[in-house]
């Protein structure tokens, strides 16, 4: 791997002759080492495309989301480049529109659950004992339910708005994220920096997120990407199901669901969405699975 | 041991031959080693002797015919028994893999399967190499095996586990599976460097005599300048994937004639206590940035303009005395003494005191009734094999491990048994150096930081901290450079001085220091038992110095406790435990503890 590397000339020890490190800082080297793969840069290629089409989309659509333009379930023709959906409006504008939801809601859902789960779990690596017991198994029971159906349920109790959705969504991914954090900050609470702080009476808030933190940022950046992928399958599935967004929103999960009657006569109110829906979570996986290889060849334990 | 004394005039079969060995790592086609010529003959030892990085392991697997993936043999050739081994097909090898040449790991505890009785892998070996015999034949040549390196051959011990046994045990049982075999060669990868010096010295005899007794060629690689002059005949010693100088054993010690094994001996500490260690400054090169001429030139005072130009080739003296240095001719003979020793230190009140402390791990009872005092400039240190529970004190004391009872007092006071109780005063006044300095800094801070967020919680205010900082790392004579490095652009002594720069920024009036050294080349370790010694010259720091290296303290302990199995079995001023022990264990463990002179002398 053709990694630049720096030269550190200067000795610091008296008497040195100056040593050839060949390190730069971690995280560059982590990147390099991300993008020197196929699947790293076909990923990322394929990611910022789809953020770009979900952001920027609404810019270029030819109608508005929910204007009437077309026949229902009418082929592609001049005025609908896509053809019109199930109640006549245009495909392609409502494909454009309808990915801005799916990518913020997934977004926040797995800033919720990453942050959360990321607090337990260190939390739980650290105090070790009773609190950890009483954090994972508090998690454990939580995991008990597939996500989908855990969903489902409380979107059936409550009325559904879009920051409930995102919140049992995060919910759902924070003792999965913890139980991975808590794996790797074990390894990193038996090493004697951190008992070098106890020593000195750091503050326990400090040894967390201080001396831990930093050095579980590998697995933590795996997992987000991890949960980044899952959220948007959840999102566009809990829309799918029609026990989150509802019409007339443009939105590529619920599009799935109104179009799906008439896929035989007019695929593309189907075929765009899922199509974006797969290309996005492809994306986002690759990419992570990129940085994951990287991590496991570079940082080994920080030595 | 009928064979061992053969008449002089026979000279044995070379077993090991080595010409010109080049390995060059595959990615940058930089040598890791370079034109490494040795020869080891039926039952004699070669000692290979370097520092971490000097190749000295790559040399050893090579010996095998392997080569550590990212490695290639692009030069050279080596020859055991005769046959050269580039000439081997892969089947060939791994016949002579074992067979021929077999290899005692450094680790044994990593090395046997742990899922496998012994009995099991022994035979595994056995079938390897002498094919199918039958059980009472495989049955009896293990039992014999096993005898030989001392080890009881019951039933009852072959249906052992590898966790089953100590680990000298595991080790003895690594070097009766090498000499299964009966092969021709060894390579001994530094068997005893995970052992106590009693389970070494009984390691190292077993060792020597089945080389000895089945004329079998060792090479016997190891850092310890010591264990080595335990046990070759000939050393050859590597420094920066070249070797600079070999010769017959007591060539290599009694007139060292490369400035660099000279400056080596020099680093080794000596128990009688004559000379003080003196550390080597710098670096060893790396593969690939290495000068132009002889490598040991940027830290050699003896350096002129011709040994920048060109590698040196090797100067003969008597006994095939090779020496690969322009001025070795002129180079004084005799291995330097003097230095100056540790002159007893004007001790002043108590700092620290430890009355009646009893430590558990969960139920087991580890420290039995330890008293203690550590008075102002003093260095006490505490010795003690693995399990002695020496660690467990420093931690009791530095509040680390709160499992205790009993008093430890801090100039009077008495203190809590956890240091997130203590007062910040008293976790100020104890600063702990751990032993393991790629482990005691945080890798995502830079040394600055480290030493920042110290003087941050002692230090009061917070102006001036990169000043203060720069002082911090003057003191420990590092650069100011340092301070934007991560530990992982710093070699382990670097990171040591870091480490002690970090506990000295808080100004303690105890400094515990684990093992310090334990984890650093020889050289290193001179230099920071240096480092140590000068600060307490300068500030009357008061230190509590605990290892398992009896050698080490002779020139820095002013006083000497003696532990074993959780409690104190002697204590008293260095000369006098050094010299007139009076527990059982100390002068075991005085006798057991390897030193070039004693062997020289014998």
């Amino acid at each position: 791997m053709s990694t630049p590397a720096i030269t550190i000339e200067d000795p610091i020890e008296p008497g040195g002759v100056g040593q050839e490190v060949m390190r730069q800082r971690q995280w560059k080297v982590l990147l390099s080492a991300t993008m020197h793969q196929w699947r790293s840069r076909i990923g990322l290629v394929i990611f910022v495309a789809m953020v770009f089409v979900a952001l920027a989309g609404p810019l270029f659509a030819p109608h508005s989301p929910t204007q009437f333009v077309t026949a229902p379930n009418s082929p592609p023709s001049s005025e609908a480049l896509f053809g019109g959906d199930n109640l006549g409006r245009d495909v392609w504008s409502r494909f454009l529109y309808g990915g801005r939801s799916v990518l913020g809601m997934s977004v926040a859902a797995t800033i919720i659950g990453v942050t959360l789960g990321l607090a337990v779990g260190l939390t739980a690596a650290y105090m070790s004992g009773v609190t950890d017991e009483v954090l994972m198994r508090i998690s454990d029971v939580f995991m008990a339910f597939p996500q989908i159906v855990l969903a489902l349920l409380l979107l059936t109790a409550f009325p559904s708005s879009v920051i409930l959705i995102v919140l049992i969504v995060g919910l759902s991914h924070a003792p999965r994220v913890a139980r991975v954090i808590r794996g790797a900050a074990q390894q990193v609470v038996e090493r004697d920096f951190v008992k070098a702080a106890e020593a000195v009476g750091e503050p326990r808030r400090r040894i967390i997120f201080g001396e831990l933190l930093p050095n579980v940022t590998s697995p933590l950046t795996v997992e987000f990407g991890l949960r980044l992928t899952y959220s948007v399958g959840l999102i566009a599935a809990i829309n799918f199901l029609g026990v989150g967004l509802q019409p007339p929103k443009a939105d590529w999960g619920l599009m799935i669901n109104e179009n799906r009657l008439a896929v035989t006569v007019q695929p593309w109110g189907v075929l765009l969405p899922v199509i974006a829906l797969a290309l996005l979570t492809i994306g986002s996986n690759l990419l992570t699975d990129g940085f994951a290889r990287a991590a496991i060849g570079i940082d080994r334990g920080g030595e | 041991m009928a064979t061992a004394e053969r008449p002089p005039a026979e000279q044995p079969a070379t077993a090991v031959q080595v010409r010109d060995l080049k390995i060059d790592l595959v990615s940058s086609g930089n040598d890791i080693v370079d034109a490494i010529a040795m020869e080891v003959r039926a039952g004699e030892v070669l000692g290979l002797v370097g520092e971490s990085g000097s190749g000295k392991t790559t040399v050893g697997m090579a010996l095998m015919g392997y080569c550590r993936p990212g490695g290639k043999v692009t030069g050279g050739e080596i020859l055991i028994d005769g046959r050269p081994l580039a000439a081997m097909a892969a089947g060939e090898l791994r016949r002579l893999r074992g067979g021929t040449v077999s290899y005692i790991p450094q680790d044994p505890g990593t090395a046997l399967n742990p899922a496998l009785r012994i009995a099991v892998q022994l035979s595994e070996m056995l079938e390897a190499h002498k094919g199918q015999t039958s059980a009472e034949d495989q049955k009896a040549r293990i039992r014999e095996t096993l005898e030989e390196v001392a080890l009881p051959n019951d039933d009852e011990f072959l249906r052992r586990y590898p966790h089953q046994l100590s680990g000298g045990q595991q080790q003895r049982v690594a070097i009766a599976m090498a000499f299964a075999c009966r092969p021709h060669v060894i390579v001994c990868d530094e068997p005893t460097t995970g052992l106590d010096v009693t389970t070494q010295a009984r390691v190292l005899e077993t060792v020597r005599d089945l080389c000895h007794s089945h004329r079998v060629a060792a090479v016997y690689v190891s850092h310890d300048l010591a264990v080595v002059a335990e046990l070759a005949d000939t050393v050859a010693v590597m420094y920066a994937g070249r070797i600079v100088e070999r010769g017959p054993r007591d060539a290599i010690f009694a007139t060292p004639r490369h400035p660099y094994t000279r400056k080596l001996l020099r680093a080794v500490p000596d128990m009688a206590g004559k000379r003080a260690v003196v550390g080597i400054g710098g670096h060893a090169p790396l593969p690939g940035n290495r000068p132009t001429g002889c490598f040991f030139a940027p830290r050699c005072d003896l350096a002129i303009d011709r040994c920048r130009e060109a590698f040196p080739l090797p100067t003969e003296f008597e006994g095939g005395h090779l020496v690969h240095c322009y001025r070795a001719e002129e180079a004084p003979s005799e291995l330097p003494t003097g230095g100056e020793t540790q002159a007893p230190a004007q001790a002043g009140d108590v700092v620290l005191s430890v009355e009646h402390l009893n430590g558990h791990y969960g139920s087991a009872h580890v420290l039995h009734d330890i008293d203690l005092e550590v008075r102002r400039n003093e260095c006490v240190a505490v010795v003690g094999e693995s399990g002695s529970g020496k660690t467990t004190l420093a931690r009791c004391i530095s509040g680390l491990h709160a499992n205790y009872t009993g008093d430890v007092k801090l100039g009077g006071d008495r203190l809590a048994e956890s240091a997130r109780k203590r007062s910040s005063q008293a976790r100020k006044q104890i600063q702990y150096v751990f032993q393991n300095p790629y482990a005691s800094l945080n890798p995502r801070r830079t040394v600055g930081q480290t030493i920042a967020r110290q003087l941050q919680l002692f230090g009061g205010g917070r102006r001036d901290t990169g000043k203060r900082v720069a002082e911090c790392l003057e003191r420990v004579a590092l650069s100011a450079a340092a301070v934007n490095r991560y530990p992982d652009q710093l070699s382990g002594g670097e990171r040591q001085r870091v480490a002690i720069a970090r506990a000295l920024a808080a100004e303690p009036s105890l400094l515990i220091c684990d093992e310090v050294t334990s984890a650093l080349d020889v050289s290193v370790q001179a230099a920071i038992v240096e480092l140590l010694r000068d600060l307490r010259a300068e500030t009357g720091l008061s230190m509590l110095f605990i290892t398992h290296n009896l050698a080490l303290i002779r020139t820095i302990a002013d006083r000497v406790l003696v532990m074993t199995q959780g409690t104190i079995v002697e204590s008293g001023a260095t000369v006098s435990v050094f010299e007139t022990p009076s527990a059982e264990y100390t002068t075991k463990l005085l006798a057991n503890t390897p030193t070039v002179e004693a062997a020289l002398n014998r």
